[in-house]
């Protein structure tokens, strides 16, 4: 599947309305197709094995379905949104502890999220993910790890013996890459 | 009220909390300062973006099994929909701390422990980490301490002064090994605050030393 900029961003959050209003099983088919391989990828570079990974991912899938009306595609691209629901089944899976979660900010009355801020946090989150994939390997890795691995920032050090400073420095010096990427 | 909080938590913080690698007790921390700061949730929201374009940077996916699909499918065929989050609970606590206590200030259990200040012990994951909650009277100090590793500080009612800097509701004074600190809280009302440390307390002074068993601090 050609990835293809901020149109692809843009059609993930079409499906997911189409999943709210109409049930709409081949657009989560679509979904499906995408971004189940993705959250495998990510639980087993987390540690968990195939199995437990696979099964694990289609209960993240299953998660969007039933939660499709709460997503708000003027705060997350669908990528964000996933990632976040897998993040939090990797916390129950792995670390078997609770996540607390902020309060959710009280909205206005407002159904429907304006459509110049969804394009714009669309077109936002496209440009970071074509930044990340412009990166320094290195650099590009140290993010990954640090969102996948579930390493705290010393067990990378341990792991690619640099010393925490650099790790951290590194880190702060991809996300401001990331950030001038975005502007 | 967002508008007014001066001290935040630090960017490090706010993307291990993205990450999800975060001791609970920090997380609890994070997630009740993000529930009354506009400016860091914004940040934390953006950490939640870099995570989503790692998870959908194209090079790594695993293949899924051939009936995956249709089996997911079949999870969700008549499942009903999440309920919607429960709506803001009025309160002195934000909603994330209010779950910790099943409650919110009247449904702490304090224990005091000396010279009028007391604490409660939130039930978080065994391990380094642990958070509780710090009443000090109106004028009091919570006795100078150093600490190993980190201690951060979120002020939920009233105000401290640690040396000359001022935390007000929202607030988070962020300590770190070296750093001596000695919390006074205003004379004008009682401050309770939001404490979490990853490893033991050393105070300086006797008494709060052989104390510090007893308190789990």
């Amino acid at each position: 599947m050609a990835a293809n900029g901020n149109c692809k961003d843009e059609t993930w959050v079409m499906h997911v309305i189409r999943i709210r209003d109409h049930q709409d099983q081949a657009a989560f088919a679509d979904l499906f197709q995408h971004f189940a391989p993705r959250v495998k990828a990510f639980l087993m570079k987390s540690g968990a094995d195939a199995a437990t990974a696979e099964e694990c991912a289609q209960d993240v899938m299953a998660t969007l379905w039933r939660k499709a009306h709460l997503f708000d595609p003027a705060r997350a691209s669908v990528a964000t949104w996933i990632f976040t629901i897998a993040r939090n089944r990797r916390i129950d899976l792995l670390r078997k502890s609770r996540r607390p979660e902020p309060e959710d900010l009280t909205w206005g009355p407002e159904a429907e999220p304006d459509q110049e801020d969804v394009l714009a946090l669309q077109q936002d989150s496209a440009r970071l993910k074509a930044a990340i994939a412009e990166l320094p390997e290195n650099q590009r890795l140290l993010i990954e790890r640090a969102y996948f691995g579930d390493l705290s920032h010393s067990e990378i050090a341990a792991e690619t013996g640099l010393p925490l400073g650099t790790i951290k420095s590194r880190i702060r010096l991809a996300l401001e890459r990331l950030r001038h990427a975005m502007r | 009220m967002s508008e007014e909080i001066q001290h935040h938590i630090s960017d490090d913080i706010l993307m291990a909390y993205s990450a999800g690698v975060l001791p609970e007790a920090f997380s609890l921390m994070v997630a009740t300062h993000v529930s009354m700061c506009d400016v860091c949730r914004a940040k934390l929201e953006s950490y939640d973006a870099l995570g989503g374009a790692v998870l959908d940077v194209p090079s790594d996916a695993v293949a899924m099994s051939d009936d995956s699909l249709a089996a997911t499918l079949a999870m969700i065929n008549g499942a009903a929909p999440e309920p919607k989050p429960v709506p803001h609970r009025s309160g002195v606590f934000p909603r994330p701390l209010q779950d910790y206590l099943g409650g919110d200030l009247d449904a702490v259990k304090w224990r005091p422990v000396g010279m009028g200040v007391k604490q409660a012990i939130l039930p978080t994951e065994k391990g380094a980490a642990s958070a509780r909650l710090l009443f000090i009277p109106a004028g009091a100090a919570v006795p100078d301490h150093g600490h190993n590793g980190l201690e951060m500080t979120m002020v939920l009612k009233g105000a401290f002064s640690d040396g000359d800097e001022r935390f007000a509701r929202g607030d988070v004074e962020i300590a770190t090994e070296d750093h001596q600190h000695m919390p006074v809280a205003d004379i004008s009302e009682d401050c309770i605050c939001l404490a979490v440390t990853d490893a033991r307390l050393k105070f300086n002074s006797l008494l709060p030393k052989l104390a510090q068993p007893f308190l789990r601090i």
